[in-house]
Parts: C-alpha cells; sequence; structure tokens
C-alpha cells in the first residue's frame, strides 16, 4: 500500500522520519563505542563541545557545513532527475583544478577579475566532469551510477598524473603546484571579524560559504520555479510521463547532470581558493559522499540540506575533538556514522516509514470520528 | 628493463595474484546482479572480510578461522543488503553505499580499539597466513625450457586461495547455466515475474544470491590481509570492489568473458608498476595513471557502447513487488 503525500503532517514526514533514522543511526553508534569500551556519554559531551563549544570549533564545523551543503546540493538536483551522482567527489576534485588553472594562470591579475573567473571555472569544470556521465545516460543508456563511479577513478588518476608531472612545483618533490599570489586568496572570516574586536581563533571559514547558501536558494528556485526545474522533477518521477507531455528526457538529464556537477564543483572555491591557495592531490577526502548522506537526509530540499551539512559538519568537527580527547575512539567514527545515516535515511527508509505514517493517519481518523 | 621470458614469467605471476581477488569479487557481483540485485557494495564486504580475517587470524594464529570469519562477516554485511534491498524494496545503490561507507569506517575503529595500531591488525606470521604452495615437480619441470618456467612460476608457487579463484571459474559457469538454481536466478535477474508465476520465490532465490555474493567476497577479502599481505590496513581493498565492478561489467556479466577483464585489468597493474620511468619505443615514456585510470576508461567506452554493447540483467535494480 502506497500513502499518497498529503495523508500525513508534513512535519512527520520532514522532520520526524528523518529524526527517526538519524536517532537509530545514532543509538547503533553508541553500542559500536561501548563495544569499543569507552563511554558513550563522554563521547556525546565531547563531540557537542568540539562541535559548537568555542568560537573556533563552530568556524570549523560551518566551513565542513560548506562542502557538505554543496555536495548534498549536488547528490539532490540528480536525484530529482531520478538520477544517482555518486560522482560528487570527482567533480568536486576537477572543480577544484578549474580554480587551480585559472589562478596558476592569472593570479597576477586584480582580484576583482580572477576571483569571479575562478569561480565561474570551478563550476564549469565540475559540470563538465557531471555532464559525460549525464550525456552517456542520456543518450546511450550507460548507467549513472557505474559511469559517476569510473569517473571518480578518472578523476583521481587525471589529478595526480597533473600535479607531478604537469603543474608540479619546479624543484618540489611533493605533487602540488606553486602557491596563489595573495590578493587572490578568498578572504577568512576571522581576518573580517578581528578589526571588529571579534577574536574567533583561526577556523578555514572563509566568503566562499556566503556561495553555499546562494546556491542553496539557487537551487530552491531552480528545481521548484522554473521550467526547467519542473522538466527535471517531471523525467524524475515518471519518464513516460514526461514523454507524454513532451518534455524532453535528454535535455532534463544532461541539465541536472550539468548543474549536479557544478554544485559540487565550488567546493573547488571553498577548498583551494579558500584555505590551501595551491593545487594539491587528494584533497577531497571523501566529500562527494557525505553528500550523499546530506541529500538523503535534508529530503533532497535545499532546508532540509543544509540542515544535514550543518548536522554533519558538527560531526566532522566533534569527531577530531573525541579522538583528540578519548584515545580508544578514532576520526572513522565519523565515518561510521555516516555509513549508518545513509543506510536507515535512505536504504531501510522503508523500516520504520510505514509504522510512523500509520500511526498518525489512524489518529487523523480517530479525530475525525 | 628488459622483455626476456623470465621477467614475462615474473610480470604474469604478479597478473595471477592481482587477479585472485578480483575475480571472485566479480563473481560476487554476478550471482547478485544476475539475481537481480544492484551490488556496488563488494568494496565494502570485501574489506570487511579483509579486517575480520586478519583480526581473527591475529588472534587464534589459523588463517582458516580467519578465512571463516572473514566469510561471516562478508555474508552478514551482504544480508542487510538483502534486507534493505529485497526485504525493504530499498534503493540497492544507496544500501551498497552506505555499507561500503559504514565498513571504511568501522573497520579501522575497531582495529585501533581492538590492537592499538593505529587501525591495522599485527603482522601476520606462519600458520595465521596462507603460506605459498609450490606445485610437485615445479623445480625439475622447471628446467624444461619455455613451458617449464610457465609451470614453475606462473602455475605454481600461490596460496591456496589463489588456487581457489581459479577453481571458483568453471564451478560459477556450472552453477549459473546447468544447474536448476542458476536458471531460476537468471529468471529472478531478467523476469522475476515469470519466476514468481511459476511458483518459486522470488525473495529467497535472491537472498541465497546474496549469501553467495558474500561468500566470496569474504573469500576475497580474506585473500587480501591474509594470504597476498600480511595484515590489514586501512583502506586496503583499494577500489578493488569498483574495479570488479567494472570487470563484471566488461564481462557482460558471464563468467568466462569476466574472468578475461579482471586478467585485462590486473596484468595492466602489474604492468604499470613494472612500466614506472621506463621510456618505450614509439609512444615515449607512459604515464603510470593512464594505464591505472585505463580499466575504468574502457568500461565507461564499453557502457558508451563504442566497444561492444554492455545491458545489464533487465530486472537488475528494481525492487520484486509482487502482484496482488
Amino acid at each position: 500500500m502506497k500513502s499518497a503525500p498529503g495523508d500525513i503532517p508534513r512535519w512527520v514526514d520532514y522532520l520526524l522520519v528523518p529524526l527517526v533514522n538519524l536517532g537509530v543511526a545514532l543509538l547503533l553508534t553508541g553500542v559500536v563505542v561501548i563495544a569499543i569500551g569507552a563511554s558513550p556519554i563522554e563521547a556525546l559531551q565531547s563531540l557537542v563541545y568540539g562541535a559548537v563549544g568555542y568560537p573556533e570549533a563552530i568556524g570549523f564545523t560551518l566551513y565542513y557545513a560548506t562542502n557538505f551543503i554543496l555536495t548534498g546540493l549536488a547528490v539532490a538536483v540528480a536525484f530529482h532527475a531520478g538520477l544517482f551522482n555518486i560522482g560528487g567527489e570527482g567533480q568536486a576534485y576537477i572543480g577544484g583544478l578549474g580554480v587551480g588553472l585559472v589562478c596558476l594562470a592569472i593570479d597576477g591579475w586584480p582580484a576583482v577579475l580572477v576571483v569571479p573567473v575562478a569561480v565561474i571555472a570551478a563550476a564549469l569544470f565540475g559540470a563538465a566532469w557531471g555532464f559525460i556521465p549525464g550525456y552517456l545516460q542520456a543518450r546511450r543508456g550507460s548507467h549513472i551510477v557505474i559511469t559517476t563511479i569510473m569517473f571518480n577513478f578518472i578523476a583521481s588518476a587525471l589529478m595526480t598524473w597533473l600535479l607531478v608531472d604537469v603543474l608540479i612545483q619546479p624543484g618540489q618533490q611533493a605533487p602540488r603546484s606553486r602557491d596563489f599570489a595573495g590578493s587572490v586568496w578568498l578572504p577568512y572570516f576571522h581576518d573580517l571579524l578581528r578589526p571588529l574586536g571579534i577574536d574567533i581563533g583561526r577556523p578555514p571559514l572563509n566568503v566562499a560559504s556566503l556561495l553555499a547558501i546562494l546556491a542553496c536558494v539557487f537551487v530552491w528556485l531552480f528545481i521548484w520555479h522554473t521550467r526547467w526545474g519542473y522538466e527535471i522533477r517531471t523525467v524524475g518521477h515518471s519518464e513516460r510521463a514526461a514523454r507524454y507531455a513532451g518534455i524532453s528526457r535528454i535535455r532534463a538529464i544532461v541539465l541536472a547532470m550539468l548543474v549536479s556537477g557544478a554544485l559540487a564543483g565550488l567546493v573547488g572555491v571553498n577548498d583551494i581558493l579558500g584555505v590551501h591557495h595551491y593545487l594539491l592531490v587528494g584533497w577531497t577526502g571523501g566529500v562527494g559522499f557525505v553528500g550523499i548522506a546530506v541529500a538523503l537526509m535534508g529530503r533532497n530540499h535545499p532546508v532540509g540540506i543544509a540542515m544535514a551539512a550543518l548536522l554533519f559538519g558538527a560531526l566532522y568537527q566533534g569527531g577530531s575533538e573525541i579522538a583528540f580527547d578519548i584515545p580508544e575512539i578514532t576520526r572513522e567514527m565519523v565515518i561510521v556514522i555516516q555509513g549508518l545515516v545513509i543506510l536507515f535515511c535512505g536504504a531501510l527508509e522503508n523500516m520504520f516509514k510505514p509504522q510512523i505514517v500509520a500511526m498518525f493517519r489512524r489518529r487523523k481518523v480517530a479525530e475525525a470520528v | 628493463m628488459e622483455f626476456d621470458w623470465l621477467s614475462l614469467m615474473a610480470l604474469a605471476a604478479s597478473t595471477v595474484r592481482v587477479v585472485a581477488p578480483l575475480i571472485l569479487a566479480a563473481l560476487a557481483g554476478l550471482f547478485a546482479e544476475r539475481s537481480g540485485i544492484v551490488d556496488i557494495g563488494l568494496e565494502g564486504k570485501m574489506l570487511g572480510a579483509a579486517f575480520a580475517a586478519a583480526a581473527t587470524a591475529a588472534v587464534t594464529g589459523s588463517a582458516w578461522l580467519g578465512l571463516g570469519a572473514g566469510m561471516v562477516v562478508s555474508i552478514l554485511l551482504s544480508m542487510v543488503h538483502g534486507l534493505a534491498s529485497i526485504t525493504y524494496n530499498g534503493n540497492q545503490v544507496v544500501s551498497g553505499m552506505a555499507l561500503n561507507i559504514l565498513v571504511a569506517g568501522l573497520a579501522p575503529t575497531l582495529g585501533n580499539a581492538w590492537f592499538h595500531q593505529g587501525g591495522q591488525t599485527p603482522q601476520l606470521v606462519g600458520e595465521a597466513r596462507f603460506g605459498v604452495i609450490v606445485l610437485p615437480g615445479a623445480q625439475t619441470i622447471g628446467q624444461i625450457p619455455v613451458i617449464g618456467p610457465i609451470y614453475q612460476y606462473v602455475i605454481s608457487g600461490h596460496n591456496i586461495l589463489v588456487y581457489v579463484a581459479a577453481a571458483a571459474v568453471p564451478l560459477v559457469w556450472w552453477v549459473v547455466y546447468r544447474t536448476r538454481f542458476g536458471l531460476r536466478l537468471r529468471a529472478a535477474g531478467e523476469n522475476p515475474h515469470a519466476l514468481d508465476t511459476a511458483g518459486v520465490s522470488v525473495t529467497w532465490v535472491r537472498y541465497r544470491a546474496l549469501i553467495i555474493t558474500g561468500l566470496l567476497c569474504g573469500i576475497a577479502g580474506a585473500y587480501l590481509s591474509t594470504a597476498h599481505n600480511a595484515g590489514f590496513v586501512r583502506d586496503m581493498t583499494a577500489g578493488k570492489g569498483y574495479l570488479a565492478l567494472a570487470a563484471l561489467v566488461f564481462g557482460k556479466w558471464r563468467p568466462l568473458p569476466t574472468l578475461l577483464a579482471c586478467l585485462l585489468f590486473a596484468f595492466a597493474d602489474a604492468l604499470q608498476i613494472r612500466l614506472q620511468g621506463v621510456v618505450l619505443p614509439v609512444v615515449g615514456q607512459v604515464p603510470v595513471q593512464f594505464i591505472q585510470a585505463l580499466p575504468y576508461i574502457l568500461t565507461v567506452l564499453l557502457l558508451a557502447g563504442f566497444v561492444g554493447r554492455a545491458i545489464a540483467p533487465k530486472a537488475s535494480g528494481i525492487p520484486f513487488v509482487k502482484d496482488r
């Protein structure tokens, strides 16, 4: 039996169900914590303090959340077209390449010119890396899950080659480019706040976070308030209905993957232009995969994604604090939580949902009587 | 670097060592996908099995107990995948991804808590590791010119799990194409409703397929940590699960072509280690990264239909909902 979306209160669908699933994931994490001989209460205290306990921690949390918002939105836009984009990792990596190439080429120019060009390059490079799997899916029926996985590996090999053989800083052993000129670095928030007499330590939070907020608004407008978004959602719901309505399936799929790749590519702005200030290998560190968890928890809506990204930002930052405080627990604990969230919010979403839905539907009937 | 006969044999031998876990994982994927379950969680199951095998072998000192533990853990993970994708009709790709990420976090977390070596397991020695088996007469036959070294270096001198992997290919072929279960397996992946109409439980066929998937991934994982290497290190699968998936696609979901794809990928892997810094005639120095990326590029080209056509089992990825 399938329930129509209007059957249950919206807050149940959008808030209670994800929270129950998150609760189960956290409960199981607690079991793991107990199993390795640590105290879950202590771990939770350490996690919360490490994530939001002092200004610098909050800065770190927001910095992580910025990346997760972008990759979460990327996964969500593809989801709306019925596509599962596992390639956020590679698209972000290549987006960073776009930023790097622009900066290495023209970082002598005024920053007002270089920064926008770098942002556009990040989006374009990411979009290009999303376009190929999207196009192959739409035109040739190549399964996008497999192709995006392959493109992650291809991106990784490409970047290693570029940094080892081509872009490497002359006279250096490590695979990294030269530093960009300081004038094009994105300003850190701690530098902006210092003149106001506010000291927040030195978190990597930079103005690219504003870009993530803009991206949320953009996705909301794009998916729900443009004709393109409408077409993408229609194709995602039913390709047959879309065809019947005269919507081009190919255009919708390719467009969704372009936007998805562009969003993931913007991670390069936050990390390469905002934090590292040079190109390096392996800087993405799984950010594309966190996006999957974030999109699933956020129910593919920008507001939900922003909240889920903040939660995961807090988990990532708090996770390093736990590893510092409690020797039994390592940073990988956060990855366990991430996996469990994807499992319960995504794969096993039908496990608790019917019961919750039934609970609320019954009450509604009782009220009516 | 000279390409004499013996160095070619060494290259072939290292290809065999790389191909063993790859083909086991690819055959594992074959059972899942032929039954209609998309499984991108091969990576996670292998990693989980590698950790369980190494941890058990380190504690008990027995590689065989390690293998058993690896298979059990891998089958349990496979059952979680079954629960999500068969019982609860969940998204199979999401489930596979979840398991990959979960294990990538869980294995080093537990490893660190149990062994205090930064997520690794202790170095395995002696009986805790699968040793090399020298086949009878390897020394003597090895004296025969040309074909002798093939026997001595390529066929002989591997651990038992390599031979298990070799035996698995014809065995899987026989199960899939010559047994009743194999017929039902393929039907579940192509047209589950027909199977259901015939009175066979699609659910049970798919669960059995996933048990076999878990079993084979378990052997592959145990191979990595207790045979090929001497212990578990974090992320030791290093994308082999995805490479196996690519080989499965490349082999068009058939056992023998999949073996060939695995051999090709493994050969590329063995070759790139030897080609580092070598200047070849005509093409010059080939970037090793290009050879590393080659299997993935080839798979994309194949999926795009530029080299042959890869058509997945028709019902794979679609939850089976019984008609009422």
